[in-house]
């Protein structure tokens, strides 16, 4: 009975067409692809991209020079040099971040105690040139300045978790 | 003079005209195939498919016609010149010659033969020619077990295809197609040859090399078969000729079971529509099953492929056809001559 009842389903293609009715279905579905340069996915607010150095709202530069961030870095990326500006504050002279060797682990700005090096939510920073992705201080400074709100509103939604 | 006008300049023109009309539209139709099967295989994929040239990304396939156009054609040096080149013009040009035959509406069709279905059938044969040609003169090895695979896979479906197009047949009484058209006035032949639409269709997707039985072109095991070797001009001709075959075997499934030109039921609100347009919506429809069983099933093995052709199909297609055949006899409805 069973053997009969499949032959029957074989014979009238049973199989077939129930394949068949579920690719049809799917294609009423609506796509789930994001059309990605017009369109962008969900980024969390603990989004470990391009790094940058964070300014207090005066324009100050938060960076103090501790070099923690250069000392935790894993890849060795960071390059820091430092000596007291005019008015005897510490600050850097230089801050480079070899971008090609970064591996986005986050250590740094978990380090740092001032919220200087953070890491934004910036993605999108390929270069036409390996020299490009040396970054310096300037860059990151600048970096700094063109994603302080996101930074700034991200690092407020993670404040409750730390 | 007049006579030399009348007699041999004039039709010739005629029929240059004709043959534009249908190789132009068709070749805008091919193109919008390639489009259509990259759509309907993202959607049954959950993507959006080309949207980038164009609105919806309709000029797709001009921009892809146009980067094949300007693109080098890569002869091998082992392969055998005359022949590489010779092969995809056989392809593509026997794809566009079997449309002589095909009846768009009562009268109009550019040869209108009373052996239509042969003159079909022997075009659709040849065609093997232009693949086994590929396959050889490419030198090779993937060519040419492609160009093999290909030589038995259409060989063995033409076997059951004709017994399919004999059932047909002797329900008509005529090789013309228009006759065959005609013929199903009351009901379409689908309905009471189902078994034979069916097969009809599964060999036809046989026939054009299509998925699930591409195992000729079979990426994964061959490269991409009898066109490895072919770059350029030369493998869009393969391109446009297999897709070409592919709206002919639609057109035939149309003509043969469908009811070609003829408005479902034959009543008044189906029957406003002019007949070419059910003809090319009838077509369209039977594309959308290529496409749609390509988005479905997984290629076959080769020998899997071959059991279906000489085990199932040919004793099955062979049983209906004497039982048609006894069926036509005893009622007294076989068409009179």
């Amino acid at each position: 009975m069973a053997f009969s009842a499949r032959g029957a389903r074989g014979l009238l293609l049973g199989e077939l067409l129930s394949g068949l009715a579920l690719t049809l279905r799917y294609m009423f579905k609506g796509a789930v692809t994001v059309n990605y340069p017009h369109e962008k996915g969900p980024l969390s607010s603990r989004f470990r991209g391009e790094h940058a150095l964070r300014r207090y709202p005066n324009g100050e530069e938060r960076c103090i020079a501790c070099k923690l961030c250069e000392a935790i870095c894993p890849a060795l990326a960071i390059t820091i040099e430092a000596e007291p500006r005019e008015d005897g504050s510490r600050r850097t002279t230089r801050y480079d971040i070899d971008m090609t060797k970064c591996i986005y682990c986050g250590y740094c700005q978990e380090a740092c105690p001032v919220d200087a090096i953070v890491e934004g939510p910036n993605f999108e920073f390929a270069t036409e040139t390996r020299e490009e992705l040396f970054f310096d201080k300037q860059k990151l400074l600048d970096n700094g300045d063109r994603w302080e709100a996101e930074i700034a509103k991200n690092l407020a939604l993670d404040a409750p978790y730390r | 003079m007049a006579s030399f006008w009348h007699g041999y300049a004039w039709p010739t023109v005629i029929t240059v005209v004709e043959v534009l009309a249908v190789v132009v539209p068709l070749l805008i139709a091919v193109a919008y195939l390639t489009y259509a099967e990259r759509k309907v295989l993202a959607f049954s994929q959950l993507r959006k498919g080309p949207n980038v040239v164009g609105p919806f990304g309709l000029l797709q396939p001009f921009a892809d016609g146009l980067k094949l156009l300007i693109k080098e054609t890569i002869v091998p040096s082992g392969a055998n010149r005359v022949v590489f080149i010779f092969a995809p013009i056989v392809t593509f040009t026997l794809s566009l010659v079997a449309w002589a035959v095909i009846p768009f509406n009562p009268g109009v069709v550019i040869a209108d033969i009373n052996v239509g279905i042969l003159y079909l059938f022997a075009i659709s044969s040849l065609g093997v020619y232009g693949i086994i040609l590929a396959g050889w003169a490419s030198n090779s090895r993937y060519a040419f077990l492609g160009a093999l695979r290909s030589a038995a896979q259409m060989v063995s479906y033409e076997v059951a295809i004709g017994f399919v197009l004999v059932t047909v047949l002797i329900c008509v009484g005529s090789l013309n197609l228009s006759d065959i058209v005609k013929a199903q006035r009351h009901i379409w032949f689908a309905v009471p040859l189902l078994p034979m639409f069916v097969i009809f269709f599964i060999s036809g997707l046989a026939e054009t090399n299509r998925a699930p039985f591409d195992v000729v072109e079979g990426e994964t095991e061959l490269v991409a078969g009898y066109f490895v070797e072919y770059s350029a001009m030369a493998f869009a001709l393969f391109y446009l000729g297999e897709y070409a075959n592919m709206i002919l075997m639609s057109a035939m499934t149309s003509v043969l079971f469908l009811g070609g030109w003829l408005a479902p039921f034959g009543i008044p609100p189906f029957t406003w529509v002019p007949g070419p347009i059910w003809f090319l919506l009838k077509i369209a429809f039977v594309l959308f099953c290529f496409l749609w069983v390509r988005a479905t099933f997984p290629r076959f093995r080769y020998d899997q492929l071959m059991r279906l052709g000489w085990k199932v199909f040919l004793p099955f297609s062979l049983v209906w056809l004497v039982l048609t055949a006894g069926v036509l006899t005893a009622a007294g409805w076989l068409p009179a001559r």
